[in-house]
């Protein structure tokens, strides 16, 4: 069942596995670290360049869109890559079916409740709702 | 998957010969669980403090400028230097580059100086605009 184009080790796993996702989580690791180069040096050159880091300029910053846009984007890839990296650090090391389970489940339900709170946080700033 | 034990297990960390590319990659590993644990943990209570107001933000800012708070910080900007260089890396050598035994040892040895360089520089910048 290989398709056309799969000359490269990559082509020729992608769609495959028991789930059909073949390399797709290894490429979406790869995908949002290239986009985090940019938006982590994005956000230190950012803090940085701030006059300062007290509470009245940073929520200043982040009420503009250039701030809370890139910002958006950073707290949601660097939460994806970081479920997903964390889950090849555990199967790697925790073969166990149920404590894998447990261990992918918890960064899993971890994960996306950070970064509901980081965005929760970051809309409530960027909106101006902030006390 | 259950392991049988009275079958070896292969080679792990205690039998290979330490190399720059083998203590890279295992940096890179951990730098990386530190930034998602740590770093992700350390950014949404900066996120919540910044949305709760200035009293939580000064609370979050104090806990930061005191010695531990300082050690994180430094301690996460190396991480996030040194997991975004070796990261680069593991890029250049998913498209099948780099693997030339004396290539490979130069740029992990380049990981680990370029880390240490932009960590010392970011604070140097920090602490000079904060005067």
């Amino acid at each position: 069942m290989t398709g056309e184009g799969s000359s490269t080790p990559l082509g020729r796993v992608r769609g495959l596995g028991s789930a059909h996702h073949g390399g797709g989580h290894w490429l979406r690791e790869r995908l949002t670290s290239a986009a985090l180069v940019l938006l982590g040096i994005w956000l230190v050159a950012s803090l940085l360049m701030l006059p300062g880091l007290d509470h009245k300029t940073v929520a200043g910053w982040l009420r503009s869109a250039s701030g809370a846009v890139p910002m958006a984007l950073f707290v949601i890839t660097a939460f994806v890559h970081a479920i997903d990296g964390l889950k090849v650090v555990v199967d790697d090391y925790v073969h166990e079916a149920g404590n894998n389970i447990f261990l992918n489940g918890l960064i899993l339900f971890a994960g996306i409740g950070g970064m509901a709170v980081a965005l929760f946080s970051l809309a409530k700033v960027a909106f101006g709702a902030a006390a | 998957m259950s392991r049988n034990p009275d079958r070896p297990l292969s080679p792990h960390l205690t039998i290979w010969r330490w190399g720059p590319g083998m203590l890279v990659s295992i940096i890179h590993r951990v730098t990386g669980s530190g930034l998602a644990v740590v770093g992700l943990a350390v950014l949404t209570w900066w996120l919540w403090a910044l949305a709760a107001g200035p009293d939580a933000y000064q609370s979050f800012a104090t806990h930061a400028s005191r010695w531990y708070g300082l050690v994180v910080l430094v301690g996460l900007t190396w991480a996030f230097w040194q997991h975004l260089l070796s990261g680069i890396r593991h890029l250049v050598m998913d498209i099948g580059a780099g693997f030339d035994l004396r290539v490979n040892k130069l740029f992990a040895v380049l990981t680990l100086a370029g880390a240490l360089f932009l960590t010392a520089l970011t604070w140097f910048i920090a602490l000079g605009v904060s005067q």
